[in-house]
């Protein structure tokens, strides 16, 4: 009898898993095309993006060459026109941390903010500085323009004032240039190595910590986390201090713009997730793995974070300052999608993340 | 079944070669073991980098060694080696023993099961005369012993029973049958395997096959070991179900070492084979000009002891030591009865009863620093105190989650902030489920205690998809 049982077992235990099975189910390869998506982010959305990005910024250079030469108001206003066009645009691409942009830490020189003033004022009255050390990451990029074309000066005569020539030139117009022209060659040489390695870009699809789609996954939820959520509604709201601290808004000396670069960031957000007809995304992966529940949980989030976020003043520093409560608002909206993503979509997709170097059991 | 028991003969003496080759393997597995962790470096990330470990409620006094640590996985390691040759056994073993458990008590972010059983077992083999025979320790008293009382090798039997059932028991769940869960996950996700990533791990029925066979392996391999005509075919089975799981997770040497340790089951006959294997094309081949070898050459004075009996003393000290180490294994895994609400969400005795791979559980844990008297709140950054691996383990079980609390509340308190309370904002999703909040947000977990009483604090699990089964 025993024997005849574990036989049984055995037979069972064994075979089960080798055995085709015999009922008529239609035989399933893997469900999702990680590659198809994985290209179809690549060339629909990041590919796009660097382009619009990188014509944005070399029109924002030039129109800074032009102010840095003649220094009018017109072109000034020109400048800032250009500097809010491609600070939107770069809101689309900031979260792509992913080959020559991560080993350059490009981001870092593009848009670290709060500025240090005293930093960007030190480097314009000794005229000595690098900008490629760490040190001045926070003194260069779009909130030092931010700074130069807004908050120099109380007011545009008196900015204009400050680009004024002199016989020894000018160490404000040199330092505008200087931050363009930084801004504009790492730019062009990301977007020329992104370009350059497409092909293999969007055949590293393997689940590993550092396969080209997980990495696109985790840079996605890094930089909804701390980019979007803490960086532009936390940080300043004071989540994460004793006190709000309306200084550490994006945008703080233009003060008009922070909720539209707020609202351009998780458009950019949702473009990733949702795709579209022509471009699988999160969004259709979770459905292919039968959880379009929790798809539609995360883009009934992201809409309800953007109404709420459109109920705040355009200036996000004002918002602080006269109803936090508000601004708090939007960040909980926010953090109800960051346990979406970071837990439930993680957990879905179980993509392979670097701490997961020791043994499970 | 009771009636055999009560009729087990503790005098029956039998060969002793299945414990010292059992001795030998598990001294080398282990050795193998702490270079590895060594090597991987894990002995810096996982026990020097972090600047706060979480302790066993009652074990906060273990802590890492700084640079010492490394001395202790040394001294682990050389143990390990001695256990395996045989050299000052006991001594050996019980070093092993200390050193093993107090790195896995320095942090229970790293809690497995296997290091559990690893620990137990070696606690075990303090006790089992498993330099009998083909040891270091036989030149030394040159004395060597044919036989050992059956009972030491049928205890390790035993433990190996109680680990494969009790995993299968914990199996028979709804979670686990009925929906194939966690292995849903977990297999389509390891699409980038050759062969059998994008086809057969996708399959739905094969999720069910796996989780089934699973479950029927674990309860029923511990039968077909001991039965004599089921063994050879069972240890095949034992190979390939943990080379497979191997294959496909990150489970390190734990398979392995179960494979080697299944060779327990097996007659004399071939645990003799193996000894005469090594003896000669091993030792004989790479040691004869070496003065060990010359020893062994010289050996002809040790004596040969039909017999290994325990001393009346020593019968005294082990006999309720053995009888209270089995119970607890039998009874330590159904302490989650006495807790209320799911063992999967709360996990109140959840470890250290062989649930193994069990469930896909994360969370989402942050917490909110308040001050009670002006109501003044701001968020903590996890990374600021925790390693990822850390954060990932605290953010999902509440002993960690109450644990870090504290730690919290004590380090701004220590800062300077007044009235200080902790809440936390944690959510957690299991099996595939949406995730839920998990922790009473309104509780100031700064003024919880720590006990193994039921914590309140603990939102009941709420998912309508309920878990039902042991």
């Amino acid at each position: 009898m025993f024997k005849k049982i574990s036989i049984l077992f055995l037979s069972v235990s064994i075979f089960v898993g080798c055995n085709s099975s015999e009922e008529p189910e239609p035989t399933v390869t893997d469900n999702f095309d990680r590659q198809a998506m994985l290209t179809n982010i690549t060339d629909n959305i990041i590919l796009p993006a660097y382009e619009d990005f990188s014509t944005k910024m070399n029109a924002l250079k030039s129109d800074g060459t032009t102010f840095a030469s003649t220094p009018t108001l017109t072109n000034l206003e020109n400048l800032r026109t250009s500097w809010l066009v491609a600070y939107k645009s770069w809101q689309h691409i900031e979260m792509f941390n992913l080959g020559k942009a991560e080993e350059l830490e490009y981001s870092f020189y593009m848009n670290i903010y709060p500025l240090t003033v005293s930093d960007v004022e030190n480097n314009i009255a000794t005229g000595s500085y690098d900008l490629n050390s760490s040190n001045n990451h926070d003194a260069q990029g779009f909130p030092a323009l931010d700074y130069l074309l807004f908050g120099v000066a109380d007011s545009d005569t008196a900015i204009l004032a400050k680009y004024e020539s002199t016989p020894n030139g000018n160490n404000y117009a040199k330092y505008l240039l200087d931050v363009l022209s930084q801004m504009n060659t790492l730019t062009e040489q990301v977007v020329l190595d992104f370009k350059s390695n497409r092909d293999s870009f969007v055949t590293s699809t393997a689940n590993t910590a550092t396969s080209n789609v997980n990495k696109l996954i985790n840079d996605y939820i890094f930089y909804y986390e701390k980019g979007l959520r803490a960086g532009k509604f936390g940080i300043p709201a004071g989540i994460f201090s004793s006190t709000p601290l309306p200084e550490k808004v994006e945008g703080y000396y233009s003060k008009i713009y922070s909720k539209d670069l707020a609202l351009e960031a998780l458009s950019a957000v949702k473009i990733i997730f949702k795709g579209d007809s022509n471009t699988t995304s999160f969004a259709q992966y979770l459905e292919a793995l039968n959880r379009g529940d929790l798809a539609s949980s995360i883009k009934n989030q992201f809409e309800l974070a953007n109404t709420q976020i459109n109920t705040l003043n355009v200036n996000f520093s004002e918002q602080v300052n006269t109803d936090n409560s508000a601004m708090l608002k939007s960040y909980d909206e926010l953090q109800k999608a960051v346990i979406l993503l970071k837990l439930d979509m993680l957990q879905a997709l179980n993509v392979s993340v670097d701490y997961r170097d020791s043994d499970g059991d | 079944m009771k009636k055999k028991l009560l009729k087990y003969n503790f005098k029956e003496q039998t060969n002793a070669a299945p414990l010292a080759v059992f001795r030998l393997f598990f001294g080398l597995m282990m050795f193998a073991s702490i270079i590895r962790f060594w090597a991987n470096g894990w002995i810096e990330k996982l026990y020097l980098a972090p600047e706060f470990h979480f302790s066993y409620y009652g074990f906060e006094w273990i802590k890492p060694l700084g640079n010492y640590t490394y001395l202790l996985f040394l001294i682990c390691g050389l143990a390990a080696i001695f256990v395996a040759i045989g050299f000052k056994y006991r001594i050996a073993i019980i070093t092993f023993f200390l050193s093993f458990t107090y790195i896995e008590l320095m942090d229970k972010t790293t809690y497995l099961n296997h290091y559990y059983f690893i620990s137990i077992l070696s606690f075990l083999m303090i006790f089992l005369p498993a330099n009998a025979t083909f040891s270091v320790d036989n030149f030394i008293n040159k004395k060597q012993y044919k036989n050992v009382p059956k009972w030491t090798i049928d205890s390790i039997k035993l433990l190996l029973a109680i680990v494969y059932f009790y995993a299968g028991l914990a199996k028979l769940n709804s979670d686990w049958l009925l929906r194939a869960q966690p292995l849903k996950i977990w297999l389509p996700s390891k699409y980038d395997l050759p062969f059998i990533g994008e086809n057969l791990l996708q399959q739905n029925w094969f999720h069910f096959a796996m989780s089934w066979s699973g479950m029927l392996y674990d309860l029923a391999i511990p039968f077909l070991l001991l039965y004599k005509r089921t063994r050879f075919l069972a240890f095949l089975v034992v190979i390939f179900f943990h080379v497979f799981t191997r294959v496909l997770f990150p489970i390190g040497m734990f398979p392995y070492i179960m494979i080697v340790s299944a060779l327990i089951f097996f007659d004399a006959k071939l645990h003799l084979k193996i000894i005469h294997f090594i003896k000669k094309y091993i030792l004989k081949g790479n040691l004869k000009t070496t003065i060990f070898s010359n020893r062994i050459a010289a050996n002809t004075n040790i004596k040969s002891v039909e017999n290994y009996n325990f001393s009346r003393n020593k019968r005294k000290i082990f006999v309720p030591i053995f009888t209270l180490f089995f119970a607890i294994q039998l009874l330590l895994p159904w302490r989650y009865l006495l807790y209320p609400g799911e063992l999967f969400w709360t996990e109140e005795g959840y470890r250290f009863s062989w649930r193994v791979m069990l469930m896909e559980k994360a969370g989402s844990t942050n917490f909110k620093i308040k001050n009670l008297e002006t109501g003044n709140y701001f968020m903590v950054n996890n990374s600021d105190f925790l390693t990822s691996f850390q954060e990932k383990q605290m953010s999902f079980q509440p002993d960690f989650i109450l644990e870090y609390a504290h730690f919290l509340g004590d380090h701004f308190t220590k800062q300077g902030h007044k009235n200080v309370a902790v809440f936390a904002e944690s959510y957690v999703a299991l099996n595939g489920r949406l995730s839920t909040r998990f922790v009473n947000n309104t509780v100031d977990l700064y003024k919880i205690k720590r006990t193994f009483k039921h914590k309140e604090w603990i939102v009941p699990f709420q998912s309508e998809i309920k878990i039902k089964g042991i």
